[in-house]
């Protein structure tokens, strides 16, 4: 599975676009499930804690209209936490939720996955699964939806000349 | 005004405490209900209590209304209580709700709205007869929702896009200038009220009291005639942009509700005639609240340029001081804490206005 794939198509041709897919699916990522896949891969990588984790809030926004200036609707909470492996690269950690480890183990990834020597086991065993969970759940939603849709009857009425 | 400690109460209050968590758990013949049951189950009430908690987190809400014994209010003034403990990262961008991944959207107004009516997971349609299977024990699984072939369309078009070639739905597009937006938790209210503002106070406030303002506005207090344009239900994702990166990523899908509603504008001197809107947005699934708040949003719009502001419903400072319900509850059940002092001192007052009635009552007896 390519990057691409995980990950809004505007967002494709953009600077940093696959490490702002990863991000994006490891901080969306059910907690449970990342603890589940990143404890199979058993790595454990030698770091350093730059930013301890810590839980805080996002205020998310939305716009007037939908389409208008931006109001401030309420907020979210989200875990974030900065490491840096002792192969030299720093891995930032933001995810939504309050659980720790799971913002610290996104860092502890992020930073994996900036190493040539780990990005393939992490993008196989971690990103790419929890993508294709998140992509086939979606799907699977839609298509309950889809089976909703009113299909209306319009009744033809016969205007043509009694006989 | 003195205020006057009072000492003793404590082991009272201790006890009340017990007291409240041995109710709280009820029989103990019964198995305690979990937070996981009530975030899959209660899924409405933990919707609304993210809404009007201002709080995104169902965990949180889910364990609000188990510590609240289901007194939604009470759950939110806790969730509200929880956020002011924890640091503000920062600000989302705004949210696009038309790339929504929608899981029910319909349109009361236009039948043929592109995409078409998607019922979704609703009530409406339902006999509203209690269904006593529910209430069997070792209840059955129900059968797997019907799943159509393919999926729904990726985008949705919104009513507003549907018309926009006509011009005939009022477009709203961001101000180039547009100041960062009003933040209610770290500004107090302020009057006359920006739209920014009103929405995000519409968006926090009680549904109860947005519910019936919107009732009044359609029955002729403030009458609006409004036309469900569309609701959406659906998942958003939340763009976040960590400063240790500097660029964006996508940190949530959020569930919310979004219902645009309609009202004829009969044109003026500069805009020709078209629909105006009104916005609702929720967080979850509050379809009740949006569509509560939309009607809410649109009478004050329109009330902004009318002369005359006769109806409760047009008056912002009365719609907005008055829709939080953490605020109200607040000084509402503030009156049942002790004001012995309070009493005491209207009481010698009245007892003195007693005696000056009786005093000049009979020397007027006595001159008759």
């Amino acid at each position: 599975m390519g990057t691409a794939d995980l990950i809004s198509p505007k967002f494709v041709q953009s600077e940093h676009h696959e490490r702002k897919a990863w991000l994006g699916v490891l901080a969306r990522s059910d907690a449970r499930e990342v603890a589940a896949r990143w404890t199979a891969l058993k790595l454990e990588p030698d770091f350093q804690t730059l930013r301890p984790p810590e839980t805080g809030l996002v205020m998310v926004r939305g716009r007037a209209g939908g389409t208008g200036d931006a109001f401030n609707l309420g907020e979210m909470t989200a875990t974030r936490a900065v490491i840096r492996l002792s192969s030299g690269e720093t891995g930032v950690g933001y995810v939504s939720g309050r659980d720790k480890r799971h913002a610290l183990t996104a860092a502890l990834a992020d930073a994996l996955l900036q190493s040539p020597d780990h990005k393939q086991a992490v993008m196989t065993g971690l990103i790419a699964p929890l993508a294709s969970a998140r992509d086939a759940a979606r799907r699977e939603a839609s298509r309950k939806a889809a089976a909703t849709k009113v299909e209306f009857f319009t009744m033809v009425r016969d205007r043509s000349p009694k006989k | 005004m003195a205020y006057v400690a009072v000492k003793g109460g404590e082991q009272a209050i201790t006890n009340a405490h017990a007291l409240l968590a041995e109710d709280r758990r009820g029989s103990r013949d019964v198995p305690e209900v979990g937070v996981d049951q009530i975030r899959a189950q209660l899924s409405l009430a933990v919707d609304r209590v993210m809404g009007e908690g201002s709080c995104y987190d169902r965990d949180l809400a889910a364990l609000a209304i188990k510590q609240s014994r289901g007194d939604l209010p009470e759950a939110i003034f806790l969730l509200r209580a929880y956020r002011t403990t924890l640091p503000r990262f920062g600000f989302s961008d705004p949210i696009a709700t038309e790339q929504m991944a929608v899981r029910r959207r319909v349109s009361a107004a236009f039948k043929d709205i592109p995409g078409g009516q998607v019922l979704g997971p609703t009530f409406d349609y339902t006999h509203r007869l209690l269904d006593f299977a529910l209430a069997a024990e070792g209840g059955h699984l129900p059968d797997p929702a019907a799943m159509a072939d393919a999926p729904l369309a990726d985008d949705l078009p919104t009513i507003a896009s549907v018309f926009l070639h006509e011009d005939l739905l009022e477009h709203e597009t961001p101000a180039l200038d547009a100041a960062e937006p009003y933040d209610l938790t770290r500004e107090p209210m302020q009057f006359p009220a920006t739209r920014d503002q009103r929405l995000q106070a519409l968006a926090r406030g009680d549904e109860g009291f947005l519910l019936s303002l919107a009732y009044s506005s359609q029955r002729g207090w403030g009458s609006t005639h409004p036309l469900c344009g569309e609701i959406r239900l659906g998942d958003v994702s939340v763009e976040f942009t960590p400063p240790e990166l500097g660029f964006p990523i996508e940190l949530a899908d959020l569930t919310v509700t979004e219902c645009t509603m309609l009202s004829e504008f009969e044109g003026s001197m500069e805009h020709p005639p078209q629909y105006a809107r009104g916005y609702g947005l929720t967080f979850g699934h509050c379809e009740r609240k949006a569509m509560s708040m939309a009607i809410v949003d649109r009478a004050l719009k329109a009330a902004e340029n009318a002369v005359d502001q006769v109806h409760p419903v047009q008056d912002e400072e009365f719609v907005l001081y008055h829709s939080d319900n953490v605020e109200a509850s607040g000084f509402v059940q503030h009156l049942k804490l002790p004001h012995y002092v309070d009493f005491q001192a209207s009481l010698q007052f009245v007892r003195k206005l007693r005696r000056e009635w009786a005093e000049a009552r009979s020397a007027k007896e006595a001159a008759e």
